[in-house]
């Protein structure tokens, strides 16, 4: 098996999972890989391991370079199952000195494997740990996305190990930002912040200004999915600062369900008004656009219209279950505006108006509600509430 | 006595428990919680804080 010396004696050991499609919810149709780096030196120091299926990858991976027992160290950056599900094994394996984590770490490691009996070796924020003629410098970062995240830094190498942060789920047989293509690779990380960090923007900018402030000297971002960034770090700097600032493009989003059409019909015609603005437009039917792709969207967006007819007084569940999901992301500063046909109750207007209500976004217009098939009258309507969208997304970019 | 909410990740203080473990007494209503106390799961400051309904 291949491994990859990504600096000096630090090597990427880890797994690419060709198959997995799926990421609790978050559709992952170029694959992944669970990243794991191995540093050589006075002591032995392996940075996470990966998902429990793809543990016999790492092993093998590591044995290339080294006997596993005589790995000194593990670090735990994170400890949700795609970096951790091969722990156990490991531990057994390589019987380590130390378990390196934060004290959320420890916590949730102890929730997770119930082992007190393991070497935890606790760090603080900042801590710096020697190992030979290096050092690993440990940086908490907290809800990015877990209580336990943290990043290590090593300043000899100018090489920041960033956990989930910056991160992609393509699996590759390349492993650096300059071999694939580069805008594959930044929608992959726009997707990824989109469905994982998104809520955690004031986390992120804090960090971003944190990292700007003390001048921290990087070369190379080895996060644990995807390709490591060597290349474009300053692309993915911006764009970090951009999506977690709520800065959008010119651009807004049509979403939604229909039963017999009649929403469907509504939705073309919201979606032609906003495109005889000039601003940017998709129009996403929920039944073949995945959450995920569509909250990829919406980070960028600056308004959204929803669409969606009533079913027993409620809405219908792919358009229940976005409305969920996208709250828990917590996206800002948006435009919104609802619509949908109905037959004799017609309550889906108000319940996506008290969704983006919730979510603080400002609505542009009361809502559209039509009774069974639009009119041509009523689609005018809605291609009126379009432009309406269209124009107001403008205005809100031009005065960003 | 009320329990607040950390509108970062959801945690929850509640009065009667407190939060021993970082020096808060049970019993301690929110307001007399000292004012450097940080959300013990994801560290964020008092002030991001909201009343739990």
């Amino acid at each position: 098996m291949q491994v990859y010396e990504i600096k000096k004696d630090i090597f990427w050991v880890g797994a690419v999972d060709w198959l997995v499609r799926d990421f609790h919810g978050y559709s992952t149709y170029r694959g992944s890989t669970y990243n794991a780096y191995l540093m050589l030196g006075e002591k032995n120091v392996l940075f996470d391991t990966v998902k429990h299926n793809l543990c016999s990858d790492l092993v093998h991976r590591i044995r290339t370079v080294i006997d596993p027992e005589k790995i000194d160290y593990i670090v735990v950056n994170h400890v949700e199952m795609d970096h951790t599900g091969s722990l156990p094994k490991i531990v057994e394996l390589v019987k380590p000195e130390k378990i390196i984590c934060s004290k959320m770490g420890h916590k949730n490691l102890l929730s997770h494997f119930h082992r007190p009996d393991w070497p935890y070796h606790i760090v603080e924020n900042n801590e710096s740990i020697p190992v030979g003629n290096r050092t690993i410098q440990f940086m908490e970062t907290r809800m990015l996305h877990w209580p336990d995240s943290m990043f290590s830094y090593i300043p000899e190498e100018k090489l920041l190990i960033s956990q989930d942060g910056f991160g992609q789920h393509l699996g590759t047989s390349e492993r650096f930002d300059d071999e694939v293509d580069l805008s594959e690779l930044m929608y992959q990380a726009k997707k990824y912040y989109a469905n994982i960090l998104y809520l955690y923007s004031p986390q992120v900018r804090k960090l971003l200004d944190h990292v700007e402030e003390i001048g921290l000297e990087v070369d190379m971002i080895a996060p644990d999915h995807g390709v490591i960034w060597r290349t474009h770090i300053d692309k993915i700097l911006k764009a970090y600062r951009d999506w977690s600032s709520h800065k959008a493009a010119q651009k807004a989003l049509v979403v939604y369900d229909t039963m017999w059409h009649s929403t469907e019909m509504m939705a073309k015609a919201v979606a032609d008004g906003i495109e005889s603005t000039g601003t940017s437009m998709q129009l996403l039917d929920l039944s073949v656009n995945h959450r995920s792709d569509v909250m990829a969207e919406l980070l960028d967006a600056k308004g959204i219209c929803l669409g969606c007819p009533t079913l027993n007084n409620g809405l219908l569940p792919r358009m229940a279950g976005y409305l969920m999901y996208m709250k828990g992301l917590r996206p800002a500063r948006k435009l919104g505006a609802a619509f949908g046909s109905f037959g004799w109750s017609g309550e889906a207007v108000k319940h996506m108006n008290k969704a983006m209500e919730d979510m603080k976004f400002e609505l542009i217009h009361d809502g559209i509600k039509v009774k069974y098939v639009p009119t041509h009258d009523d689609l005018k309507k809605c291609w009126e509430l379009g432009k309406l969208m269209g124009e107001k997304v403008k205005e809100a970019v031009d005065n960003q | 006595m009320k329990k607040y909410r950390c509108s970062v990740c959801g945690y929850i203080y509640d009065p009667e428990n407190g939060d021993p473990e970082n020096g808060v007494e049970p019993g301690t209503d929110f307001d007399k919680v000292p004012d450097d106390w940080t959300c013990p799961i994801c560290a964020a400051s008092k002030d991001q804080f909201e009343p739990a309904d």
